[in-house]
């Protein structure tokens, strides 16, 4: 399934597209159909009315982007439906309410279709006796072992047990015992007797990922899940299926046994592994990146991310991060030095001396802020393309965040990279005498180390050390994107924001505060010292980004709303 | 007197009497099949016009068949709720799972008179505008696969099955496919997921109704081995006919499957509620009576999934005098005529129609244990309360049966099996398994709790701590 944006279901009022239905005796009126998980128009599920009517039905199999499976029966319902006269008209009662026949048999809410007049009741004695009798099954030969399971803190079974569990047990017969501690695959590690065969894991491998590698062997309460025998749960996407599993069966390899979950704080973050801009999680503490997760984006990502995505965040620890200031000759200059000297060489650099290389990894307004400088130098700029493999899920081939945002605000050449060998030959003929390179190792893109000897001036930023931050005369330590705030335009030209999670290292600063005092050093120019404030400047002035705000992009993102965005 | 009365056992155990193509030509076989397909359209007393296949379903609904696999819903019915206008092609299936314990009728027409299962499952398909259709059979019957499998090729080099059967132009194929071992596998859609290729898990309805989304999501006639048979015998005698046998809303024949502690336990097809529970069980024409001087202790009287009678049991009957007043009779479960509406109304079922008999010998809680190990066993472990459901009752139960019972055990089993009926699993599984437990336990608690107290006076007696502990 190539994830699409879903049609967004909405109810028009017109009487033809919508019902009411009452839930607990309030009525709710829904629309008729709603999308399914593949986007398809289907009948309006009771589970889906109870959540317009703000009553949540507990559930454990029913994942809203997963194909309904009906198994693990916590959200039964009762309901009823309007009894009909002799003309098949609805019999009503003398204060005019419908007069409602109640099922004998309770209902799946998640699979179950809602009709007109329909009655639902969620808090009635026979529904909390129905989520009582499930959840004491799932328990009864679960381990229990919450002390040491990396779940705790976001369990389903943990959440239910406080308002349907019971104090003590009544089972006292021997518990089926399962395999623990199975290795599904290199990111996976599998506890069936925690699992409580939910198959969630099973759907998404096998519907969101076309990926038919896990399966149930064995029957009744010996059921246990597992992937095919002689082969590896191994694809990109299985660490989705730690997210969506409702209890501890399913662990990351990467996170399992490392940090108790309520301890992370969570920032709302952008992938920046491609160009798809998966929007996530970063749960740190203490300022250590833990893990990332998705975050759910119904045009982005909907509750997905790639395993090369989430798994991508190891380097922002690094110990050899770059974290000093330097000025060749001068050393650990600080900021306010090495910002001074720049600034003097480059209001002195004749105009087309100067050359700019900016990654398509940076912000927006970072790179809006490298505009407005080379603009002013009469500057040649490009940026550097990345591309790597692709799906038809989630993953892009351009492995840049930010290539959109780079080609709007005017510093990559189309194609990107195309004027890096002009920029390299001016290098080479003496013409550029200064470059700019912000996040990138240009060493291996054409400008060697023998053509970065030959410039007066190089000034470079970067977080990682390469042989470009190696050859600079004046070295800025910068931010990776969860140590900063700032907003990405992904390939379909949505522009997203990001908020810091995590403190960078030494004196490392984002990019966008000391470029900011860059600008005003050599332009002259007063611009906003605020991300929020900067943003909508840019949006004021560069016509691609007009008529946004940066409150308005809000959480989940704004697509650009000119016509220059479509091209 | 009541007596048997066979039509779809009518030949199948004459001496000489074989499955073969040929014997089954030589006592009229297929001539129901030669007659159904040179039906013509019919203009109906209404003024309208029906054709062959209309008329086909009107006599079946006519005939007031019920589905001989255990549930008894109305054929009739089951066939008009079919999709005709999806435009996809409709599948019948003759589900020949047989595997309730207790029931061994199926067996009988497969392995002895195969070609009326073919004949009826032709005239069916016919009716049906099917041309694909094939024959669920459980993995423990090798031999009836076999059989079918011969019967199939004989009867398609004799123009009966295949392309263009007896140059009516109509085509049918029917493929035997063996199952590999589930009891489960006789629900429905538990079947269509196992002849799909896939674990046998029944679906959830909505949305899956196999008359609408069946075999590969298309629409699909799921009936029973005994039930395709006595299509034929209705078409043979015509709906109204056969509606004459049986009793009202309870038509036709039935083969009973007679087990457990009686002289004569075998199959006997009757009139539907003609006979009694008591003339089954002690009739010299079925049953017997009980051997060696014993006494009647309880009844499972639809296949181990039914609700037990206990001996001596009294159950209130709702029956018209003779002013066509409704008024409440008291009968004992003996008096019960076997069919479909008095089991349900006595609070049990003729399911299967397998009747077992449990006297004065049987220990009902290794009786009960019996039966929770199976369904333990067979339970999918799809949904939850089955999965987890059932091997609780079955543990609980071989902890009874191996001095380890507790005199709170009859309650302990009743509130499980309390949670898992009437609604709350996907297929009626849930039913079949806690039904058993529930009606066991009420009926018989003393014997439980007897048992219970005597296991733990003795744990206490021989001062060894119970390695159970005892529940606040």
């Amino acid at each position: 399934m190539a994830i699409t944006s879903s049609p967004t279901a909405r109810a028009t009022g017109s009487p033809a597209d919508v019902l009411t239905v009452t839930v607990n005796g309030r009525p709710i009126t829904v629309p008729r159909t709603q999308p399914d998980w593949e986007g398809r128009m289907v009948p309006t599920t009771m589970i889906q009315a109870c959540e317009a009517a703000g009553v949540t039905v507990p559930h454990y199999c029913y994942h809203p982007r997963l194909p309904v499976a009906g198994n693990c029966r916590m959200c039964l319902v009762e309901y009823g439906v309007p009894a009909l006269g002799p003309d098949r008209q609805p019999l009503r009662n003398p204060d005019g309410s419908l007069i409602i026949n109640k099922s004998p048999r309770p209902a799946i809410a998640c699979a179950t279709p809602v009709s007109a007049g329909m009655a639902i009741y969620t808090d009635t004695p026979n529904v909390k006796a129905m989520r009582e009798g499930v959840l004491e099954f799932l328990l009864i030969n679960h381990p229990l072992d919450c002390p040491i399971c990396d779940q705790a803190g976001e369990c389903k079974l943990q959440e239910y047990s406080l308002e349907y569990g019971q104090a003590a047990s009544r089972f006292v017969e021997t518990k089926v015992h399962k395999p623990k501690a199975v290795d599904l695959g290199p990111r996976i590690m599998l506890d069936d007797e925690r699992c409580i065969l939910c198959t969630r894991c099973i759907r998404f491998t096998r519907d969101v990922v076309k990926d038919d590698a896990l399966g149930i062997v064995n029957r009744g309460s010996y059921n246990t899940i597992a992937a095919y025998p002689g082969r590896q749960f191994d694809n990109n996407y299985t660490l989705n299926t730690v997210d969506i599993c409702p209890v501890g069966a399913l662990t990351s390899k990467d996170f399992r046994f490392k940090m108790r979950v309520w301890f992370l704080k969570e920032t709302k973050s952008v992938c920046t592994s491609c160009a798809r801009g998966c929007n996530t999680l970063i749960g740190s503490r203490e300022n250590v990146i833990y893990r990332l997760t998705p975050r759910d984006n119904p045009e982005v990502n909907q509750s997905w991310m790639c395993d090369v995505g989430r798994l991508n965040y190891k380097w922002i620890g690094r110990e050899d991060r770059l974290r000093e200031v330097r000025a060749r000759g001068s050393g650990n200059t600080g900021w306010t030095g090495a910002l001074g000297e720049i600034a003097r060489r480059l209001r002195a650099a004749p105009q087309g001396s100067v050359a700019l290389i900016a990654s398509a990894r940076l912000t927006n307004e970072e790179l809006y802020l490298l505009g407005l400088l080379a603009r002013h130098l009469g500057a040649i700029t490009d940026s550097i393309p990345r591309t790597g493999d692709f799906d038809h899920i989630l993953v892009q081939a351009d492995k840049n965040p930010n290539s959109a945002g780079a080609r709007l605000l005017g510093l990559a050449a189309e194609p990107m990279g195309s004027r890096l060998p002009a920029i390299a030959d001016g290098i080479r003929a003496g013409a550029i005498r200064t470059l700019l390179v912000f996040g990138e190792d240009v060493t291996s893109r054409g400008v060697s180390t023998d053509l970065l000897a030959r410039l007066e001036t190089l000034v470079v930023s970067d977080v990682l050390p390469n042989p470009t931050t190696a050859a600079a005369h004046f070295l800025l330590p910068g931010c990776a994107a969860a140590e900063k705030r700032g907003s990405f335009t992904n390939f379909k030209n949505r522009v997203q924001r990001f908020q810091k999670a995590v403190e960078p290292p030494g004196d490392a600063r984002p990019e966008v505060e000391f470029l900011a005092d860059l600008v005003t050093a050599v332009t002259g120019r007063k611009l906003p010292t605020s991300i929020e404030g900067l943003f909508n400047h840019m949006a004021s002035s560069v016509p691609a980004f007009a008529g946004l705000t940066w409150a308005e992009l809000g959480d989940l993102g704004q697509p650009l709303k000119t016509e220059l965005a479509r091209t | 007197m009541p007596a048997e009365y066979r039509l779809i056992l009518k030949h199948l155990d004459e001496p000489g009497y074989e499955p073969t193509l040929a014997c089954y030509l030589r006592h009229g076989g297929y001539s129901v099949l030669r007659r159904v397909l040179a039906l013509e359209p019919r203009v109906s007393p209404e003024g309208k016009t029906l054709s062959p296949q209309e008329q086909l379903r009107q006599e079946v609904s006519l005939s007031g068949l019920r589905g001989r696999g255990g549930a008894g819903f109305s054929t009739g019915m089951k066939w008009s709720l079919v999709d005709r206008k999806s435009g996809k092609p409709i599948y019948l299936i003759c589900n020949a799972d047989e595997s309730e314990p207790g029931t061994f009728k199926d067996r009988q027409i497969i392995h002895k008179d195969p070609h009326q299962l073919l004949e009826g499952m032709v005239v069916s398909a016919y009716a049906n505008d099917v041309h694909l259709a094939y024959i669920y059979i459980r993995g423990e019957f090798p031999q009836g696969a076999k059989i079918l499998n011969q019967a199939i090729s004989e009867a398609k080099a004799a123009g009966y099955l295949g392309k263009n059967i007896l140059g009516s132009g109509y085509d049918l194929e029917i493929y035997v496919h063996r199952g590999a071992g589930a009891y489960i596998c006789g629900e429905e859609t538990g079947l269509i997921e196992s002849l799909e290729g896939k674990r046998p898990y029944p679906r959830i309805k909505p949305p899956y109704f196999p008359a609408v989304l069946g075999l590969y999501q298309c629409p699909t006639i799921v009936n029973n081995v005994e039930t395709l048979c006595a299509v034929k015998h209705v078409i043979e005698m015509g709906g109204a006919e056969y509606a004459k046998l049986g009793t009202p809303n309870n038509t036709g024949t039935r083969i009973v499957s007679l087990s457990g502690c009686v002289w004569r336990p075998g199959y006997y097809e009757i009139e539907v509620g003609k006979a009694t529970l008591r003339d089954l069980i002690f009739d010299p024409a079925f049953g017997g009576g009980l051997r060696d001087g014993r006494k009647l202790k309880a009844i499972i009287p639809g296949g181990v999934s039914a609700k037990v009678f206990k001996a001596g049991e009294k159950v209130k009957l709702k029956a018209r005098n003779a002013d066509g007043r409704e008024v409440e009779q008291e009968v004992d479960v003996l008096d019960l005529p076997y069919d479909f509406t008095s089991l349900i109304a006595a609070g049990s079922m003729s399911g299967s129609s397998a009747i077992i008999v449990l006297d004065d010998s049987v220990d009902i809680v290794e009786a009960l244990a019996n039966i929770s190990e199976f369904f333990a066993h067979e339970s999918c472990g799809q949904c939850t309360p089955c999965r987890e459901g059932s091997l609780w009752m079955a543990k609980a139960l071989h902890r009874m049966t191996h001095g380890e019972g507790r005199a709170m055990d009859a309650d302990y089993l009743a509130r499980i099996a309390d949670n898992i009926p009437g609604g709350r699993t996907i297929c009626a599984f849930g039913e079949a398994c806690s039904w058993p437990v529930q009606s066991f336990v009420a009926k018989f608690k003393e014997e439980f709790v007897a048992k219970g107290k005597a296991d733990e006076e003795r744990r206490s007696a021989s001062r060894q701590p119970a390695d159970v502990p005892s529940a606040p």
